[in-house]
């Protein structure tokens, strides 16, 4: 299973509280390893909350779960995660001469992971 | 004193003090109405009234953690040790760079500003991977702005563009632009209209009365679309499949947005983390300005951390830049894509790296943060951090707002003083910051009178 879909890495309200209590800590890491996935996507892609998928972009590659939206609120080929070290992982350093990578809106693989 | 403190007071266990009107510093929003309970026993916060989710944590979660005053390659020292250490790699180095500076007070934020100054290093701060690209359009566009306070008090029309206050801002609705009462605005929501535009549905969308979604990176032609109809330029029904925007729609808001009273855009990093960047937030202040020849129309960026807007006024009144500038040459030069932080690591320039409260090894780019691990870095922050596992030196300091007085900026530059809870047994970022500039000053004049050609260049 493999397929490109669009990323957009952002603030939520969990990883606000969560980077209080500390930014080592467990929290933390879980909700920076949260892909929200447009839920009828995991359906045909076969999979669960909690699944893990490996996102792959030209830069690098991480692993995260997945968690379901409604269609309504998250279109088809589209993924939100909460920045962090993981969204780092995938973001490529040019900046176009602005001081600003590309940190929203960028293609990434998504790739079931097995284990 | 507020009814609720006066009781809060009368309820409050021994040992326990209130702080009225106190400043979170969380978010740009820096709301200076909270009321804290302080336990002064065991140095916590336990309630900190009027705030919201993000402020209660901010808040309430702060307690002061056992940490070494520094650690120099991951072992205990004092501040002392640790500024002399920092202060010999910023003096030696060939290409130094200083980064972060959006949690922490403009006094502190002054003192980096000199150190940059006397080393001849790159000086930028998290604007640059935050409202940078906004910063850039204000010197292409200008910008026509307000503070919060006339927002609240006239604004009948607000546009919220590629943001989401309602995780990221919460009382930007609450106290300032949406749900108040205002001297225009007596009936608070009622009297106003808010549109939101966005890629996806979010937490702030229930709060529009109009929600339009567009595809994403089609934010500048979807803009420059409104401009063009906005001047009784004709466009085709096709701009539908450009943008997935329909021309009714558009057309809907530009009638809004040409007749209210006082309209404002209020735009996130939708804009300027996505492809276009200064354009996007270049485009969307023409469009402000064009409004302005039907009626008073204001645009404002919405800024992340507690004094990022501090850092870009004290950044600009001591060098006549906001971000991304050099000292290398001994005066002053700006160039975002050259000086800014991302590029200086991410091509490997910066020998050196004096990092204040932020956290670049978590959230840039993967080149960059590869780079960070090969230099000397020198971190303050008061909590534990990425960046703090690979510093050379990581100081621990006070938390400002919580623990220290100071000055920050609100978003819309308005200055507050804060008005601390307790004391902390950590210095502030600003005296550790005096410490290594004087330290800094003593070597590069002892370099200067040894002759090192690198003092001579940086004193020329």
């Amino acid at each position: 299973m493999s397929e490109t879909m669009l990323l957009i890495a952002g603030r939520s309200s969990k990883q606000g509280t969560s980077l209080n209590v500390g930014k080592l800590k467990d929290e933390y890491r879980d909700v920076t390893s949260t892909v929200e996935m447009n839920a009828l996507d995991m359906e045909r892609l076969g999979l669960k909350e909690g699944d893990k998928v490996r996102l792959r972009s030209p830069i690098g590659e991480t692993v995260v779960h997945c968690k379901p939206r409604k269609p309504e609120d998250l279109p088809a080929g589209m993924l939100f995660i909460a920045y962090g070290p993981p969204s780092s992982q995938l973001m490529a350093g040019d900046t176009a001469g602005t001081g600003m990578p590309i940190s929203k809106n960028f293609r990434v693989e998504v790739l079931r992971e097995t284990s | 004193m507020a009814e609720a403190a006066k009781e809060a007071v009368k309820t409050a266990p021994e040992n326990t003090k209130l702080v009225e009107n106190a400043t979170c510093t969380f978010c740009g929003c820096v709301c200076d109405d909270m009321n804290l309970t302080v336990d002064l026993d065991n140095h916590r916060i336990t309630k900190a009234q009027n705030a919201c989710v993000l402020g209660r944590a901010w808040f309430t979660e702060h307690k002061l953690e056992k940490r070494p005053f520094a650690l120099i390659d991951g072992k205990e020292a004092t501040t002392a040790e640790g500024v002399e250490v920092a202060a010999q790699i910023l003096a030696n180095a060939k290409f130094p760079i200083t980064y972060g500076l959006s949690d922490t007070t403009c006094e502190a934020q002054r003192q980096a500003v000199a150190i940059a100054d006397m080393i001849g290093g790159c000086l930028d701060t998290t604007t640059s991977v935050c409202h940078g690209p906004s910063g850039i359009a204000f010197e292409g566009v200008g910008e026509s702005t307000a503070s919060l306070g006339e927002i609240k008090n006239r604004a009948d029309l607000v546009v919220f563009w590629g943001g989401n206050p309602a995780e990221a801002h919460p009382r930007l609705f609450t106290r300032y632009a949406l749900m108040p009462k205002g001297m225009f605005v007596p009936n608070g929501k009622k009297d106003r209209t808010a549109v939101l535009i966005d890629v996806r549905r979010t937490a702030s969308t229930p709060v529009a009365d109009i929600f339009i979604q567009i595809k994403p990176g089609k934010d500048f032609e979807v803009l420059w679309a409104l401009r063009a109809l906005v001047k009784g330029r004709k466009i085709g029904a096709d701009i539908e499949e450009e943008t997935g925007v329909k021309l009714e729609v558009l057309e809907d808001l530009v009638q809004r947005m040409k007749s209210c009273r006082f309209g404002a855009f209020l735009f996130g990093m939708g804009l300027t983390m996505t492809r276009g960047r200064h354009f996007n937030s270049g485009a969307l202040l023409a469009l402000a300005s064009d409004l302005n020849a039907f009626t008073h129309f204001v645009a404002k960026p919405v800024r992340g951390h507690g004094n990022v807007t501090g850092a870009d006024n004290v950044v600009s009144w001591s060098t006549g830049f906001p971000f991304g500038m050099s000292f290398a040459r001994g005066y002053p030069r700006f160039n975002p894509g050259e000086f800014t932080t991302v590029d200086t690591l991410s091509r490997g320039d910066a020998d050196a790296a004096l990092i204040i409260a932020s956290d670049p090894a978590s959230n840039f780019p993967k080149a960059a943060i590869e780079h960070l691990k090969r230099i000397p870095t020198i971190l303050l922050d008061p909590r534990e951090s990425v960046t703090g596992q690979i510093a050379k030196v990581a100081f621990t300091t006070a938390t400002y707002g919580i623990n220290t007085t100071g000055t920050v900026y609100r978003m819309d530059d308005v200055p507050i003083t804060l008005r601390p809870a307790f004391e902390s047994p950590y210095p502030s970022d600003e005296e550790v910051l005096i410490a290594i500039k004087n330290r800094v000053r003593e070597l590069l004049a002892e370099q200067h009178r040894l002759g090192s050609p690198k003092v001579a260049q940086k004193v020329a």
